[in-house]
């Protein structure tokens, strides 16, 4: 039995009064070493802690100044994701750091790391990557284990039923120093796909469509499960892009119940437990869902059937709106701003906005299916001659996938740059980045004004409809390609396989 | 960190909702292993405009904040990316108070461990507040209450967070207070695995 299974088992053997739980409150019985009360947050342990290069140096300052060890450092692993370059090595065998600093502070995760013995997928490694691509990949990421990065995309795990949440630099220092946060307990939320989602539709599109429907501080406060048979019915990558998306409706952490989806990923994965660990894992997990009568604070119903591929066309990711539209009427101040910025105006037809660059990758959307799903656009098409394109995959495994089924010979005949794993234009703080003014249709998640540059325009896709979009070189609705999406994303992966 | 206990300081408005950190601090900047003097990196691309050069037209580059510690922003301030570099850079600017009808959760957990008060008020008062650019406000933490030319309303800081803002402590001596019931923890997490 896995120890996060077995603390949630002993937690519900507690809990005699029979009152059903949701499956967030199953995941936070099970590591409480302290209950909240008025004046205490509760004492929350930590099963997982991933460290990148950016949020953790000042943190490893403190350690250092109070004198203090890392508490589990096996319970701690690191990559290096955010700084590190997408091009190439130079002919010396050095990378083409944008910055000193940045090399400077690759080169201190790689020192706190030898100091206090974390295991570091660096520079090198096979297994390096966005920390929230890698977490999952390596079998890291499990149902019912608590896990913690310096990153608000850590909700990403919640995909496998992980109670994950982004956390600030103090707190990197606390979980290092003793493996441990005090929390207060969030409020639920579920937010319920009916239906099934149209081909040629994505787990982003699902992603931005709830964003939209719930406001970008919708989610505040709460634990945001996904059910439903939409959200039943995606992979894992789905699941995460979905889950990764959440903190952009503000909520504190996305879940969505582990399943046979759930198990079939992990199995065999390299830190995924083994022969009879497994099994018992398994029956363990089976058991994290929220109960039939669980009450939730906040529920909310979406017809997944009638969502349509998205596009964000404003500076914060709740302006978000069917693609084969119109920009829709400027509502108030802060509409009218985000427009002036965008260079949009209200009832603009989408397909009307010319495109000059497209980026594929980040910890939303840099999983092998979502290269797959932008290179089926692609396959024997060229991007359009006024458009640039990036292809950043999301972990060194998933770049040597891709190149073992031919995806990156179709980005490259496309026209389009295929780059080494990292986040790349998506925090656009390693040297990728759009110039002043151009228009980006990116598949990361933050349109925020500046993120992909200085006053670059950032559109938000699935990477099916970027791809679509740097075909035709202005905005563009993935299922006028006729046949992309004749049949399930099923065929569509087995063909691309 | 600084204790906060009660301010009184006049108020910079910045109305715009949605105000993400990028915005407060943009990741170009988060290179740095340092969490010092990042005040002139705060808001910079509003700030400064080609070549860098300070914009005379933005409202922050005309505050003196020996007596404007009080940012008044518009609903949902500071969310996006933890980056703890956000309260660093508002601190080191020189806020001490952010207000807001809404502010998101993990800016909120990070302001606090700094010294930097997020206070969340009801949304008519916000909206008188944020009508009024250069309002003497009185912050009292102990209380829990803003008070302002006849405005006045109570706020709500979580209780620890706030007991140790008052003290001007860092949490994490109370967590490694807690070692013993953190080894039970994993002493019965070893045995259930056995």
């Amino acid at each position: 039995m896995t120890p996060e299974a077995s603390r949630w088992l002993t937690a519900m053997g507690n809990d005699m009064t029979d009152t059903p739980q949701t499956l967030y409150d199953k995941l936070w019985d099970a590591h409480l070493v302290a209950p909240e009360g008025k004046d205490s947050p509760a004492i929350l342990y930590i099963d997982l802690h991933l460290v990148h290069e950016v949020t953790s140096p000042q943190a490893f300052t403190v350690l250092k100044e109070r004198g203090l060890d890392v508490r589990r450092p096996d319970l701690t692993k690191a990559t290096l994701d955010h700084s590190v370059p997408t091009l190439p090595a130079n002919k010396d065998g050095s990378l083409p750091y944008a910055t000193e600093d940045a090399a400077t502070q690759v080169a201190a995760l790689q020192d706190h790391c030898a100091d206090y013995g974390i295991e570091l997928f660096g520079l090198g490694d096979h297994r390096r990557g966005i920390v929230h691509v890698i977490g999952p990949e390596l079998g890291l990421t499990q149902p019912g284990k608590t896990i913690v990065c310096g990153d608000s995309h850590t909700s990403t795990h919640g995909a496998f039923g992980a109670l994950a949440f982004g956390i600030g630099t103090t707190e990197v220092g606390h979980v290092l120093a003793t493996q441990c946060l005090f929390q207060r307990k969030a409020k639920t939320m579920r937010v319920r796909f009916t239906g099934a989602l149209q081909p040629g539709v994505s787990a982003k599109d699902m992603a931005l469509a709830m964003i939209a429907h719930v406001g970008a501080d919708g989610g505040q406060g709460h634990a945001m499960e996904f059910a439903g048979p939409a959200v039943e019915a995606l992979d894992m990558e789905g699941r995460m892009t979905l889950c990764n998306m959440s903190i952009e409706a503000g909520a504190r952490v996305g879940l969505v119940a582990p399943d046979e989806t759930t198990f079939a990923f992990l199995e065999g994965r390299e830190r995924a437990p083994k022969t009879k660990d497994w099994a018992d894992a398994v029956s363990q997990w089976k058991q994290l869902h929220s109960d039939d009568d669980a009450h939730f604070d906040q529920e909310i119903e979406i017809d997944a059937s009638t969502i349509t591929p998205m596009i964000t066309y404003g500076v914060s990711p709740d302006a978000a709106a069917a693609i084969n539209g119109q920009h829709p009427a400027l509502a108030n101040d802060n509409a009218r701003e985000a427009a002036d910025y965008m260079q949009l105006q209200a009832g603009q037809d989408f397909d009307a906005v010319r495109v000059d660059r497209v980026f594929i990758g980040s910890c939303t959307n840099a999983r092998l299916t979502d290269l797959r799903a932008a290179a089926n656009i692609l396959r024997g098409r060229k991007v359009a001659d006024h458009v640039a394109m990036l292809v950043a995959p999301g972990s060194e495994a998933i770049k040597a996938e891709a190149e073992a089924e031919g995806l990156h010979s179709i980005f490259i005949a496309a026209g389009a740059e295929w780059r080494e794993p990292g986040c790349s234009m998506c925090i656009a703080m390693n040297g990728d980045k759009g110039q002043p003014g151009e228009l980006v249709v990116s598949t990361s998640n933050r349109n925020f004004k500046g993120r992909q540059g200085k006053d670059v325009r950032t559109m938000l896709a699935s990477p099916a409809t970027a791809a679509a979009c740097a075909v035709n070189g202005y905005l563009a609705d993935p299922r006028q390609f006729a046949g992309q999406f004749a049949d399930s994303d099923q065929t569509e992966e087995s063909s691309a396989a | 960190m600084t204790p906060f206990t009660k301010l009184t300081s006049k108020s910079v408005i910045l109305e715009q909702a949605d105000i993400d950190t990028d915005q407060i601090i943009p990741a170009r900047f988060l290179t740095t292993t340092e969490s010092a003097g990042l005040g002139d990196k705060a808001f910079y691309d509003w700030r400064r405009g080609e070549n860098g050069a300070l914009r005379d037209n933005h409202v922050l580059n005309h505050v003196n904040t020996a007596t404007h510690q009080i940012l008044v922003a518009g609903p949902n301030f500071g969310c996006g990316s933890s980056r703890e570099h956000a309260p660093w850079a508002l601190l080191d600017f020189g806020f001490r108070v952010v207000i807001s009808s809404d502010i998101a959760d993990i800016f909120t957990s990070n302001a606090l461990k700094n010294g930097l008060l997020p206070v969340q008020v009801p949304a008519d008062i916000h909206a008188q507040l944020l009508d009024k650019p250069g309002l003497s406000i009185t912050v009292d933490l102990e209380n829990e209450q803003l008070s302002a030319d006849g405005i006045s309303c109570h706020f709500t800081i979580e209780r620890f967070a706030r007991r140790c803002l008052l003290d001007g402590v860092d949490p994490l001596g109370a967590l490694l207070a807690q070692r013993e019931a953190i080894s039970r923890f994993e002493i019965a997490q070893i045995r259930a695995e056995s």
